[in-house]
């Protein structure tokens, strides 16, 4: 019983570390595909994943360290992935990201 | 009252004056002008003689850099009247005589200006009682030769002749400085009557010899005393004014008043005496030996200049002897031998201007000094030959003329001095006597040739333009006054002994009462050794003479190639290619090198220092744990970091560098930092987007083919900084030794009334570092845009014109 109760009180803990396990795992997975990545568009594909991964990490830690500060790194983050990815995208369908004024 | 301290400066202010009045009195020579500020000095100089013959000394003083004991004091005592007398009288003959010798065509108000430049530095030189006073002094004494041995620029000769007398005069001149500031370190003192009052107290201090050797330095260069005598030679190709007066009167007898102020001071020891008079006897052998070779008047003019100087030098030398054994009956002829000096060193300033004018008359009036191209001037130019001879004849040391006088008396200490059974003399002196005599046998064949091959002879006048062969009386009154010295010095040699010398000696032997009666000199002193040495002089000096052609050859025994000259030459050049190349060594052009002395700079002296002092030591066991997520980001900033190393293409290597800096932000998140994880993420972007703007503009992504080995040095060095940053990390913060400042800052709510702390030091306790970082950025935007906007475009006009 009391052995129970120890892991009901630890149940957040448990549960915050083997998510975050799976979620460097897939950090991990996604490097790979980073550096080997045979296309650029996997390259990109794989950063904005690790983006949205980060957001998470971002929100375990948060809850891990019991504080609200780090609420904002989440939508950041979750902002930059996007440009960033916008970014990466645009440059590898037209070779530039910010174009010129034609008009 | 006119002092010392104003007379010094009366030469540098009316060299101020010379363009205007120039300007305003077109029409006459404006030597004419100048000639009034020696003659004035002189006379007041005159004035003085009576009370400086009774001992008295006159002391001006005024401030100057008070806070380190730097005053302008001067000094008026018998050592100083001489040069100033010298200095003045001998100014006001070359100046009168240059009026004559120097047209108006060439630049007068230059040649005035340094000159009187000149006069006022060597007054200052000779009148300064404050070390840093005379050291200024000394300076400028070389800069204005340095201006007027290169008066004609436009010659190649006479620019590497300044060039060589300002590297080596002004080498000495460090040398001395150097010296000074040891003199300084050693008795606290920069007043030349206090050190030599105080320098009992320091003559076993560890600064003594070096400062001793340093100062000796200075003045061998200054009065071209061996091995530095070669830029006097090269100096001749100044205006013939110039060289009669600085290169035999004034500025080469720098030295010797250095020498002399400082025989109480540094004499009486066995190495001041051993270098001033052997360093004095070689001179005057090596420069009278030399003067036999030379065709040029003017070149063998000035090795007799060396060769005398030296003569002077190593009297100097046998003098301060008379230190060391202390006062006595019998130390007079020691004391005899710096008022001997002394004495020559007037006799010279009268014998060498004179024929220094000499030569320049022959030079103006026959258009060549070269003596094989000259003869058979006797009756052309009688009032210049009767001056040469004079000169000349007095140079050798011959009667009646005043060179007899100091001769004897240099023979005279000479023997004295092989006699002294000090300074182990007993086994090395009689070399003394020897050399001695040996040099004065080719100094009287020396002056031999310059009387005979150039006024006898047969005329050889088809090498001569000019028909009017006697100069104006103008350009003879000099000469002739120099010439009357010589000969009433002979005739009357007591009066300059008894108001001029005599003076002067109580202050080189400041410790000694000396009797006036043991300095008189006596033209006939029977026969004695010095005498004899005199007669054999002149037959073996006359035997050499007419037999100079048989053995001329002997000087092709010193080539110019291994001459002191060769070894200047060829140090000097070899020096400019040395350097050259080690910059070439070191300053290769290429980043990477310099990458890699600054690394290894850094690893070598910070690397060096810590294990040098024991600072590389640390403890783990205070530290916190490390928990999961953080050896997560570990691993992933590890193998982006090993990852971009071998990165294929350039896309890769950017998008590793986002993953370490994204990584980066997350160890701000862990270590609870929001702030700077929120400006982390964002500038990571940033840079990101950057990167990928710039990529479109950039070449392929080439990998570097360097060789192993320097990817090997490349591998060492960054493992070594790496190394040594991680070491020095962990000692730092394991020795924790004071409490933490940020302590009062937690109170911000409080102080600043903001809850965000980091941002209540950034806007309010620190705010002054924020504002600047806010120009960083802007001047960075700037510079980006005037980069983009001011690029030059292929085609387009280049309007900044380079």
């Amino acid at each position: 019983m009391n052995d129970f109760l120890l892991l009901t009180e630890n149940l957040l803990d448990i549960t915050l570390f083997i998510c975050f396990i799976g979620i460097s795992a897939s950090i991990i997975l996604l490097m790979y595909r980073i550096i080997k990545g045979p296309s650029n568009a996997d390259r990109a594909v794989a950063l904005d994943s690790i983006g949205i991964n980060l957001m998470g990490v971002a929100a375990f830690i948060g809850i891990f360290l019991i504080t609200s500060k780090l609420t904002d790194v989440v939508l950041l983050i979750g902002i930059l992935s996007f440009l960033g990815t916008v970014a990466i995208a645009k440059y590898l369908e037209k070779g530039v990201i910010i174009e010129r004024d034609l008009d | 009252m006119l002092t010392i301290n104003l007379a010094i400066f009366i030469p540098f202010l009316a060299a101020i004056f010379i363009p205007f009045i120039n300007n305003r009195f077109k029409q006459t020579h404006i030597g004419w002008f100048i000639l009034v500020v020696p003659v004035v000095l002189f006379i007041a100089l005159l004035r003085f003689i009576p009370t400086i013959a009774r001992g008295e000394t006159y002391i001006n003083s005024s401030q100057w850099i008070p806070s380190y004991g730097i005053e302008f004091t001067t000094y008026l005592d018998g050592l100083s009247m001489i040069f100033g007398l010298l200095i003045t009288g001998i100014g006001s003959l070359v100046i009168l005589y240059s009026i004559y010798y120097l047209s108006t065509k060439e630049s007068l108000t230059h040649f005035y200006i340094y000159l009187l430049l000149f006069m006022g530095a060597m007054l200052g030189v000779i009148f300064s009682d404050n070390l840093m006073a005379l050291y200024v002094f000394w300076e400028l004494t070389s800069i204005s030769s340095f201006l007027l041995i290169a008066f004609w620029y436009h010659r190649k000769q006479s620019r590497y002749g300044a060039k060589k007398s300002l590297l080596i005069t002004v080498s000495g001149g460090f040398a001395m400085l150097a010296s000074f500031i040891m003199i300084y370190a050693m008795t606290g003192t920069l007043s030349i009557r206090e050190i030599a009052s105080s320098i009992d107290s320091i003559s076993d201090h560890a600064l003594f010899i070096p400062a001793l050797i340093l100062l000796l330095i200075g003045a061998f260069t200054k009065s071209a005393q061996f091995p530095f005598h070669i830029w006097l030679p090269d100096a001749m190709e100044a205006p013939t004014p110039v060289s009669a007066y600085l290169h035999s009167a004034t500025m080469v007898k720098a030295g010797i008043y250095l020498v002399a102020r400082f025989t109480p001071i540094f004499g009486g020891g066995d190495l001041w005496f051993w270098l001033v008079s052997g360093v004095g006897i070689i001179t005057l052998f090596v420069g009278s030996f030399f003067a036999v070779k030379q065709t040029d008047l003017k070149a063998l003019l000035a090795y007799s200049t060396v060769s005398q100087l030296g003569m002077i030098m190593s009297m100097l030398g046998f003098g301060s002897a008379a230190l060391h054994a202390g006062y006595s009956p019998k130390s007079v002829v020691y004391t005899q031998a710096v008022f001997a000096a002394l004495f020559h060193l007037v006799n010279h300033s009268t014998f060498k201007g004179a024929l220094f004018m000499v030569i320049g008359i022959i030079d103006l009036q026959m258009g060549t000094r070269d003596i094989r191209r000259l003869g058979g001037l006797i009756s052309l130019m009688p009032v210049s030959f009767t001056i040469a001879m004079i000169g000349s004849f007095s140079m050798a040391g011959l009667p009646p003329f005043n060179g007899f006088l100091s001769k004897e008396m240099f023979f005279t200490s000479a023997l004295n001095v092989s006699n002294l059974d000090i300074f182990s003399l007993n086994t090395w002196g009689t070399l003394f006597s020897v050399i001695a005599w040996g040099a004065s046998v080719f100094t009287f064949v020396y002056c031999m040739i310059i009387v005979f091959k150039t006024f006898f002879g047969e005329y050889k006048g088809r090498h001569h333009e000019n028909k009017q062969f006697e100069p104006p009386i103008g350009m003879l009154i000099s000469p002739i006054i120099l010439g009357l010295f010589v000969v009433g010095i002979f005739f009357f040699p007591n009066l300059v002994g008894k108001y001029l010398i005599y003076p002067a000696l109580g202050h080189i032997f400041p410790s000694m009462t000396l009797q006036l009666d043991a300095y008189s000199i006596t033209a006939w002193h029977g026969f004695n050794t010095e005498l004899m040495m005199t007669i054999a002089i002149v037959l073996v000096g006359g035997f050499l003479y007419l037999t100079l052609h048989r053995w001329r050859g002997v000087y092709r025994l010193f080539p110019e190639t291994r001459s002191f000259d060769a070894v200047y030459n060829h140090s000097l050049s070899g020096m400019e290619k040395g350097s050259a190349k080690l910059t070439k060594l070191y300053m290769t052009g290429f980043l990477r090198d310099y990458l890699v002395y600054i690394y290894l700079f850094l690893v070598a002296v910070t690397g060096g220092v810590f294990i040098y002092t024991g600072a590389f030591s640390f403890d783990l066991s205070q530290d916190s744990p490390v928990s999961s997520y953080e050896w997560i980001f570990v691993v992933i900033i590890l193998t982006a970091g090993f990852a971009i190393l071998f990165a294929k293409s350039r896309l890769t290597a950017i998008l590793l560098n986002g993953v370490i800096g994204f990584s980066i932000a997350f160890f701000f998140v862990l270590f609870r930092a929001p702030d700077l994880a929120l400006t982390q993420t964002i500038i990571e972007t940033v840079t990101t987007v950057l990167f990928l703007l710039c990529f479109y503009f950039l070449p392929e992504w080439k990998k570097e083919s360097s060789p192993p080995s320097s990817k090997i040095t490349n591998m060492l060095i960054s493992v070594a900084v790496g190394l040594i940053f991680i070491v020095i990390g962990l000692s730092v913060n394991s020795g924790n030794l004071f409490e933490q400042v940020s302590l009062f800052f937690e109170d911000a709510d409080e102080l600043a009334g903001g809850n965000n702390i980091v941002n209540a030091i950034l806007g309010d306790f620190r705010a002054f570092d924020t504002m600047l970082e806010v120009v960083v950025l802007f001047i960075g935007g700037i510079g980006v845009y005037s980069i983009l906007k001011l690029k030059k475009w292929k085609g387009e006009e280049n309007i900044e014109g380079d």
